[in-house]
């Protein structure tokens, strides 16, 4: 999964990240929404660093920005930290248990929701802050559904190192 | 597997460490920002993303319009026959309110010269289709099949067939961004249809809601009055419904009362919207004509503007 040569899985799945991201749910579940880009380029960060450069992050914010009629720089800005703070902390990050990576992960998704409201408040857009938790509490569900998915073996190869 | 970021702990490909990499970036991203904020200095820069995002919102739209294809090909040949005779008998109906209203509007063309003030403008309008992308659920957006190609400007009223839908607050090459009249950040001058009592209707951010936060408790309004736009302000063209009071709460200890209306058109159930152009108001005129046959005939003579 983390061959360096191999960019056609990487750049597929960001695709994806980026509709799954804009994809009209109904408005019951709306709400509940992940933040799907900042779930996947954590999972890559944590499983596989500098697999995805903060670059990669900073263009996948603009894109997201332009898709979702926010304030240009504002999702990049988000997803920029919390990249920058797991790509920082992964080799501290990967010697914890799943349980506790998972918190992690929720602290850093609330972190990017949080600098996006902060953003919105600056910017004196009225939004609520009110639901502002789920997103990230259903990105690390999906995280951690990710990790079970994918990273089996990974997981097991890293614990023998 | 190989074991990364050992080797590349320190050093990216760009040579800068990762913090400063970051700090690079983020201020590339405030700066962005704060560009972005007074916006006309970015325009270029979000065409051009969108123009290579386009594939993104296509992919997304994709199955939307497949499956609508797909049921309008399933559909049986007596459910296509009965909508088609609803459809004729809904027709008919129009149409006849359609000749009252014809000499409804020629009567109160010769009141108005009259009365010697002026007259109301025409309008022309133009179809457009809302693409299924899903934009931020705390701010009630969304996009349209329709960009500056078309003639669409920022600004621009959006209605349906039941009111008033919203307005234009981004344009791009192909396609255009509008917001509700329900978003947190939009109010609609509107006045009561029953007595003329003028207000304004804010949007809650729950496309159900609209508050009318202005009238006082003596105010005369009730529930079930219907909310028709006022003209007021050069946005939304007068005389179009907005919604109906649903809620009068009065607040005794309070000099305002919590007025509660239902917005009248299907905010979050249309697929299509019409796009207004308010004749007086069309930039370069010859440029910006929308397509004929969906075009609304302008009414009235040009008499009392002439004074």
């Amino acid at each position: 999964m983390a061959r360096s040569g191999g960019w056609v899985v990487p750049a597929i799945s960001l695709m994806l990240t980026l509709v799954l991201g804009v994809l009209p749910l109904p408005d019951a579940i709306e709400a509940a929404r992940p933040d799907w880009m900042a779930v996947v380029l954590i999972y890559w960060s944590l499983m596989a660093p500098r697999k995805f450069s903060l670059l990669t992050a900073f263009w996948m914010g603009l894109a997201i920005d332009t898709l979702s009629g926010a304030l240009l720089g504002q999702n990049a800005l988000a997803l920029l930290t919390v990249v920058y703070l797991a790509d920082k902390f992964h080799l501290r990050f990967r010697v914890f248990p799943v349980s506790q990576l998972a918190i992690t992960v929720f602290v850093l998704l609330f972190l990017y929701e949080f600098i996006l409201f902060w953003i919105d408040g600056i910017v004196g857009r009225n939004v609520p802050f009110a639901e502002r938790w789920v997103p990230p509490f259903t990105g690390t569900l999906v995280w951690v559904a990710l990790v079970y998915v994918f990273n089996r073996g990974q997981r097991q190869a890293q614990a023998r190192l | 597997m190989s074991v990364p970021g050992r080797t590349a702990a320190g050093l990216g490909r760009s040579g800068f460490s990762l913090g400063v990499r970051f700090v690079l970036l983020a201020i590339v991203c405030v700066a962005l920002m704060m560009l972005d904020q007074r916006q006309q200095h970015l325009q270029r820069v979000r065409q051009a993303l969108s123009v290579v995002v386009y594939p993104v919102r296509v992919l997304v739209d994709l199955p939307f319009r497949a499956w609508q294809s797909a049921s309008v090909n399933l559909t049986e040949r007596s459910a296509l026959i009965a909508e088609n005779e609803q459809l004729k008998r809904e027709r008919l109906e129009t149409e006849f309110r359609l000749q009252h209203l014809a000499a409804l509007e020629t009567e109160n063309e010769r009141l108005r010269q009259l009365l010697d003030s002026t007259e109301r403008v025409g309008l022309r309008a133009l179809v457009a289709e809302i693409l299924s992308v899903d934009l931020n659920p705390y701010r009630q957006r969304f996009d349209l099949n329709r960009g500056a190609s078309d003639g669409v400007f920022v600004g621009q009223a959006l209605l349906d067939a039941q009111g008033i839908v919203g307005k234009i607050v981004r344009v791009d090459a192909f396609t255009a961004e509008a917001v509700l009249i329900t978003d947190a950040d939009t109010a609609v001058p509107v006045s009561v249809n029953r007595n003329g009592l003028r207000t304004i209707a804010v949007g809650t951010g729950d496309s159900a809601r609209l508050r009318l936060p202005y009238l006082t408790n003596s105010a005369d309004i009730k529930t079930g009055d219907l909310l028709v736009s006022s003209g007021l302000g050069g946005v939304f063209p007068a005389g179009y419904p907005v919604g109906r009071v649903v809620a009068v709460n009065l607040q005794p200890e309070q000099s305002f009362s919590e007025v509660i209306a239902e917005p009248a058109s299907a905010l979050d159930r249309d697929r299509e919207v019409l796009l207004v152009w308010n004749d007086e108001k069309v930039p370069g005129d010859s440029k910006v004509k929308p397509a004929a046959g969906s075009a609304v005939a302008p009414t009235g003579v040009k008499v009392a503007e002439a004074r």
